[in-house]
């Protein structure tokens, strides 16, 4: 029955799906409007907005104001970067978790989680005071420390629960084999934990792009990412909402399009142990 | 299988992770706990000294503290409800083959890549402004009266914009989990006469319980730290109608630079978000023993 | 030959030498606001080079509130990222006075410290010492429409009292036509809507504190300051006046949907803009007044300060004396006229014929000198600043008072409960931080 109605079924989905996301999408797709218009006509009534001429000038103008390849390349470092170094830390420490767990491995799961409930406001002096003595305001390599561990707990989280699902009776058998503990990770683990590995990256690159209080606070010039890009564009005193949607579209262009190679993978990946 | 060489191999590869976490933990949340005991205003720096609790006291007997929570829990509960039962649709919806799936996925997850800064001006500027805004504009074309959200109804505003960033985080790991879902086992069901809500009932919602509890946990840490969408929209007002917990904290820490109450709500805050965390790993616990 | 030789190694080695102090130029970091005067002087950096080669200026360009929150932080824990400060009035005295802040007395004579205007400058100067150099000033004054103002058969006085704004708001409104009689400052924040009710307060005989630091949210003047800013509201303002700030008035003026809006001076070079729909029929006149002898208008100077823990005081004093001199002021005049300079710090400017010619010259002079932030109110007071108080507890109280005035503008709660709350809540504040005994 169900089968036979298929293409009709379809057609309808379709157009359901497609209503929800240009829904969902819609403020996005008014930012990109706008980011094509000029400041005086951003702020008039929707329809003669629209029917106002198309410009790039808004784009040429934030190009000549601000270095966006500079802002760029900084989010660049520090959204890989930190992604890579927090699943170095995280890699066997979820592994460990997932084929030895002992006791107290939920609790020591929760506990790590627990440490993202420090609300960031509250430690922000501190935090700057202890930058300020180990010399490290305004540099890559402290916000790289910083973003690595606040995402560390998610990281690891979702590692646990992918390595979860390995069938430890591969490992057995390999092991009666008489295969190594390295060739165990390398031959027989690795190719089955790439998947989780993948969408673990790509979601804690999103996360760390988008990361907008510790990389605004503790950089200056040098290390300062794309969040700080859209913190000159934002409420100054005149108009701004063409400039500040030119600098959203360039701030989260480069992401979306990255979520546009790997949605498959994403969608595939997002499980957090959510699937048995 | 677990000899004491691998036990000892196990804790050796956990180690790292932990001591870092501990200290990311300890060192902070050692120097918010001094801070808090001491009379320390950033823009004062001669009066300083210890106090004792009168920080907390302070905090605690603020005019707005308990309206703080209260907010706290609506617009955390408000957008939990919405993102879930909202994620859950969209999920169902997203599963079933359509035409163009690749771009209606990106589109549907593309809120989350939206700084909150700029997604709380665009609400407030080109959406929600009585005057100038998307649904002023469409309420006067069908003669209605524009309604002034962020002055009517700012909590649920806030929920709302804050509910659009995070709609896209619960559909994508729903969807993920609706299409792990066994589809031999729903055909057999179709056959025995289940009708549609039937299926969704006892066959996936069922499965989505693991997935769904993922969602409330991690949205939860985030959203107790939400603070930048009501310090673009509305400063915490009109009166106290947007003051959360978090938001009272950064009045106090980097508004008014009171480092020791600043401190002192923060560890509140902590204290709170972890017996809210305790509470529900009690309350939903169960389904994560992965 | 060898002469020759001697003299090509000593040219190479002067060569070497140039290149060496050349290569290594002293770098400085300027923190600055992103508003449009700020924003143009980034622009202008090559003529800056072109004079001083062996400065670097680097740029941290962030909106108001994440810079009041960036900086501030940095000087108070001497992180030492910046060497140039862009700081307005109400953070000169408090920062001069903890000794966070280099003096400027020493700049070169050819700057010309007496020129600036005594108002700005008197907000900059703490016990003789000049702790910033104002790049722009600004008060605040009434803009209205002379067209509607025409059509309702009325003129605006150029020193209009209360009642006069209030006759006009009412003439003018049409909220058929959708145009608002008068636009104000409803969004809570110390920065926002109490700017104007300060400011408005002075004129109507009210004061925060009274000399013993009690506060005075009990006593007539604030209830009557309050219930006409309401009247006025709640009868003639837009809808959502309690979200609306700054930008958000620019824009409905700026569209023709206010009669009238009092806002900062800068404003007027925005609304006579070629992004303004109203342009050519905008009237200027000074913020009203109650015939108390204080008008409603504040006074504000963005200003550059060097923080003290800064290693490049020199190059950092070398920067904020070109930027903020006439020879800067005449380059800005040069390249995009004279509407454009950045206004309110120097009266050489005002006495420039040129300048002179530009619509809102004269009544932006004119307010900024009706303003002084040494005695700001009707009564005297142990504070200074017009629309703040120059203590370090302000910005925490005037957002909280700021929230309470901004729910009876949205209807959420009543003019008395709000009063009394504010009265409770500056009372508790002021009794934590010990200026209560």
């Amino acid at each position: 029955m169900a089968r036979k109605s298929s293409a009709t079924a379809k057609i309808v989905t379709t157009g359901f799906a497609w209503a929800m996301a240009l829904l969902i999408f819609f403020p996005i797709l008014w930012i990109v409007i706008l980011s094509f218009k000029s400041e005086g006509d951003a702020i008039a009534t929707p329809l003669t907005m629209l029917s106002a001429p198309w410009t790039t000038a808004t784009y040429t103008e934030v190009l000549n104001r601000s270095d966006y390849f500079g802002f760029f390349w900084n989010s660049v470092i520090l959204a890989v970067g930190s992604t890579l170094m927090a699943l170095l830390i995280a890699i066997p420490a979820a592994w460990a978790m997932a084929f030895q767990p002992g006791p107290r491995t939920k609790d020591l799961l929760m506990w790590m989680l627990s440490t993202k409930m420090m609300p960031a406001v509250g430690v922000m002096v501190p935090m700057y005071l202890l930058f300020r003595d180990l010399g490290l305001l305004d540099t890559r390599i402290g916000l790289l420390i910083v973003l690595t561990l606040v995402n560390l707990p998610i990281v690891v989280w979702m590692l646990y629960t992918y390595f979860k699902e390995i069938p430890t009776e591969i490992l057995e058998a390999s092991r009666m084999d008489g295969a190594s503990l390295r060739s165990e990770i390398l031959y027989v683990l690795t190719p089955m934990a790439v998947p989780g590995i993948a969408s673990t990256l790509l979601l804690n690159i999103i996360l760390a792009w988008n990361e907008a209080f510790w990389t605004l606070r503790l950089t200056t010039v040098d290390a300062a990412p794309l969040t700080a890009f859209i913190a000159s564009y934002s409420s100054p005193e005149g108009l701004f909402y063409a400039k500040l949607s030119a600098a959203s579209t360039m701030a989260i262009a480069p992401i979306v399009i990255l979520g546009w190679f790997s949605q498959k993978q994403l969608v595939r990946g997002l499980t957090f142990g959510a699937v048995k | 299988m677990a000899t004491a060489h691998s036990r000892a191999l196990s804790r050796l590869m956990i180690s790292p992770a932990v001591i870092l976490l501990l200290l990311w933990m300890i060192v902070p949340l050692a120097m918010t706990l001094w801070f808090s005991t001491q009379r320390y205003n950033l823009l004062n720096p001669a009066n300083t000294g210890f106090v004792g609790f009168d920080n907390y006291y302070y905090f605690v007997t603020n005019a707005a503290f308990w309206t703080s929570i209260w907010n706290t829990i609506a617009l955390v509960g408000g957008v939990l409800i919405i993102t879930v039962f909202g994620g859950i649709a969209l999920a169902l919806l997203l599963d079933q083959p359509f035409f163009g799936q690749g771009l209606v996925r990106i589109m549907v997850i593309a809120p989350f890549f939206v700084m909150p800064t700029v997604s709380a001006l665009v609400w407030q500027n080109m959406f929600m402004d009585p005057v100038n805004g998307f649904f002023a504009h469409v309420a006067r074309a069908i003669g209605l009266t524009p309604f002034d959200f962020l002055a009517h109804a700012p909590l649920a505003s806030i929920i709302l914009i804050v509910a659009w960033q995070w709609l896209p985080f619960a559909t994508l790991i729903l969807l993920t989990a609706l299409q792990s879902l066994d589809r031999e086992q729903q055909e057999a069901a179709e056959m025995d006469g289940a009708n549609r809500l039937q299926r969704f009932v006892y066959l996936t919602l069922p499965h989505l319980t693991r997935a769904i509890t993922v969602v409330i946990l991690i949205q939860t840490i985030f959203l107790l730290s939400v603070y930048a969408e009501i310090l673009v929209t509305t400063n915490g007002g009109p009166g106290t109608a947007t003051t959360t917990l978090t938001y009272l904290v950064y009045v106090q820490s980097l508004l008014n630079y009171d480092v020791g109450a600043g401190s002192a709500g923060g560890i509140i805050a902590v204290i709170l978000a972890n017996i809210v965390a305790i509470f529900l790993m009690r309350m939903i616990g169960k389904n994560l023993d992965a | 030959m060898t002469n020759t030789l001697r003299a090509l190694l000593g040219a190479s080695a002067l060569c070497t030498l140039t290149v060496a102090a050349w290569a290594e130029p002293t770098t400085i970091t300027v923190a600055t606001v992103n508003n449009g005067d700020m924003i143009r002087m980034q622009g202008l950096m090559g003529e800056f080079n072109a004079l001083h080669p062996d400065i670097t200026v680097e740029w941290v360009t962030l909106e108001e509130n994440v810079l009041r929150e960036r900086v501030t932080t940095d000087i108070a824990t001497k992180g030492g990222q910046f060497d140039v400060l862009t700081i307005g009035t109400y953070e000169v005295p408090i920062w001069g006075n903890q000794g966070w802040l280099v003096s400027l007395n020493d700049l070169p004579p050819e700057w010309d410290k007496a020129d600036l205007l005594p108002a700005i400058a008197g907000g900059l100067t703490v016990n003789g010492e000049l702790y910033a150099a104002p790049f722009y000033g600004e008060s605040s004054m009434v803009m209205y429409r002379t067209d509607l103002m025409e059509k309702a058969g009325l003129t605006m006085p150029a020193a209009p009292t209360w009642a006069d704004i209030r006759t006009a708001a009412e003439a003018m409104t049409d909220k058929d036509a959708g145009i608002y009689g008068i636009c104000l400052r409803g969004k809570a924040g110390w920065g926002e809507n109490m700017a104007f009710l300060t400011a408005m307060s002075n004129s109507f005989g009210a004061k925060w504190f009274d000399a013993d630091w009690k506060p005075q949210f009990d006593q007539q003047p604030w209830r009557d300051t309050l219930t006409f800013y309401l009247d006025l509201m709640n009868n003639f303002g837009p809808p959502g006046a309690s979200n609306n700030g700054f930008n958000e008035n620019l824009s409905l003026f700026q569209q023709g949907k206010c009669g009238m809006w009092i806002d900062a001076t800068v404003a007027a070079s925005f609304v006579t803009g070629a992004d303004s729909t109203v342009a050519d029929s905008v009237g200027f006149a000074l913020a009203p007044d109650n015939g108390l002898g204080k008008r409603g208008n504040w006074l504000w100077a963005w200003s550059l300060a060097i923080p003290a823990g800064s290693d490049s005081v020199d190059a950092a004093k070398t920067f904020v004396a070109w930027a903020t001199s006439k020879e800067y002021t005449a380059l800005v005049a040069s390249k995009e006229g004279w509407a454009n300079v950045p206004p309110g710090t120097r009266t050489s400017l005002y006495t420039n014929p040129e300048y002179q010619s530009v619509p809102f010259a004269q009544m932006t002079l004119d307010s900024i000198n009706a303003a002084d932030p040494t005695a700001p109110t009707v009564d005297p007071v142990p504070y200074t600043g017009v629309q703040f108080v120059a203590i370090p507890e302000f910005q925490g109280l005037g957002t909280a008072v700021g929230q309470q005035f901004s729910a009876v503008l949205a209807g959420s709660s009543t003019l008395d409960d709000a009063l009394a709350a504010a009265q409770t809540l500056v009372t508790d504040e002021m009794t934590k931080a010990g200026y209560i005994k």
